[in-house]
């Protein structure tokens, strides 16, 4: 089975008011040719769950300017002025996360667990209203599990059947989006036939993908 | 030398030879520039990966090799790549020997705030709570005033990162360390005398029977 489809195809399955996680770290390792078509493509009132906003001109800021998401769920969103200025005018809402809970969050949803329990957040705001348990004398916070509608990811190189290799530090969030949505969308920076990836390299195995578009 | 330099050299004597260090972005960034001959730091980056090397010159820029700040590096030989999952386990595991990062406020019973001022720059924690809530040693580097206003309170008053982790504060003013009685003014920069030091910090500093100059 070959799940290559066109950029076409890969938008038209984002809809208006559906939560997407979008891999990437400051825009290195993000779906940049996808995110690009959904500006085109204007779909709206998207919930992003992502490492942070990139930039107001690269990466998922593109999205966060051109007015189409309504939330945010991010660890860091100081690269790009915009969000903070929407945020406070409360045009957008923005959750912040530390960045190992998120990454923890979207593994459990991918992994089927109920939750995690982190000490990170205790005596902080991000502790307010959340569940915490007391485990061996250690005070731990309980976070919910965090998933998505569909994930855009990208990949450095991937087979016809969604394994995925990732080059270098663009691995960040992407294989654990990967497990966390309904539908997988790779950005393959070179597709290569079955067998073009040795097994020892894949780091998403490609039954966590539905769709490959080429970059 | 100016206070960063002076900072950053001194920071640079924490480590010892393969110690595991994540630096903030900024200041902290200084520090490898300083250690001392035959100690060679294994730095994380913590966007997924052990073994940030030098900066590139611009023919060798490559932006899937990047900072968590967004900036690009190389990688030293025997670095290794990793998702941000297994890059926090790393960090919240305690697999960390230390953390260098700057605060906004940071007070005596060793609380650091410095992800947020709210109404006015909420950028987010990113790692900032993972690595203070993880780390070995939690230290601090920083001006010792914010242009003459203390920053080393009795209280911080500025949401937390993290309650009562932060190890030692390194200033261009001295050294202190965070004990169950207080601060502890282990060295000082011998430009300033300790009363001049007492007179920048708001928290009461203990000054110690082994007070010694910084350099």
């Amino acid at each position: 089975m070959d799940k290559q489809i066109s950029i076409e195809e890969a938008v038209a399955q984002v809809k208006d008011g559906m939560t997407v996680m979008i891999g990437g770290f400051l825009a290195c390792g993000s779906p940049h040719r996808i995110i690009d078509a959904l500006v085109q493509k204007g779909v709206k009132d998207l919930t992003i769950i992502a490492n942070d906003t990139g930039f107001i001109d690269k990466g998922i800021g593109k999205l966060v300017v051109n007015g189409q998401v309504k939330k945010v769920v991010a660890t860091h969103i100081g690269t790009n002025k915009e969000t903070g200025r929407l945020m406070n005018e409360g045009k957008m809402e923005v959750v912040l996360v530390p960045q190992g809970t998120l990454a923890e969050q979207i593994r459990a949803a991918g992994a089927g667990l109920g939750g995690v329990l982190t000490p990170i957040g205790i005596g902080t705001p991000v502790a307010e209203g959340k569940d915490q348990l007391v485990i061996d004398g250690k005070t731990y916070l309980l976070e919910k599990p965090v998933k998505a509608d569909i994930a855009l990811i990208a990949g450095t190189k991937v087979d016809v059947k969604g394994n995925v290799f990732y080059r270098e530090a663009t691995q960040n969030f992407n294989p654990l989006m990967a497990t966390a949505a309904d539908l997988v969308i790779v950005e393959a920076g070179e597709v290569v036939e079955a067998g073009g990836i040795d097994p020892h390299l894949v780091m998403t195995p490609g039954l966590f993908v539905d769709y490959i578009v080429k970059a | 030398m100016d206070a960063k330099e002076i900072i950053a050299r001194r920071v640079a004597q924490e480590f010892k030879d393969g110690d595991a260090v994540n630096l903030g972005i900024g200041l902290p960034t200084m520090v490898p520039n300083f250690v001392e001959e035959g100690v060679e730091l294994q730095l994380q980056s913590e966007n997924g990966f052990m073994g940030i090397g030098p900066e590139p010159d611009e023919a060798h820029v490559d932006m899937d090799l990047v900072n968590a700040g967004g900036i690009p590096v190389t990688v030293v030989p025997g670095a290794a790549f990793f998702d941000s999952a297994a890059s926090f386990g790393i960090i919240r595991g305690g697999h960390l020997d230390a953390t260098v990062l700057g605060a906004l406020q940071v007070d005596e019973e060793g609380n650091l705030a410095n992800w947020m001022i709210p109404g006015k720059l909420v950028p987010g924690m990113g790692g900032a709570m993972d690595l203070v809530g993880g780390a070995k040693r939690v230290i601090v580097a920083m001006t010792h005033t914010a242009k003459g206003s203390p920053k080393i309170l009795k209280k911080c008053t500025l949401p937390l990162t993290a309650a009562k982790k932060v190890s030692r504060i390194v200033t261009e003013m001295g050294v202190m360390d965070v004990t169950p009685q207080g601060l502890l003014l282990i060295e000082y920069n011998p430009e300033y005398t300790v009363e001049q030091i007492q007179a920048a910090t708001e928290a009461k500093l203990t000054v110690s029977s082994q007070l010694k100059k910084m350099f």
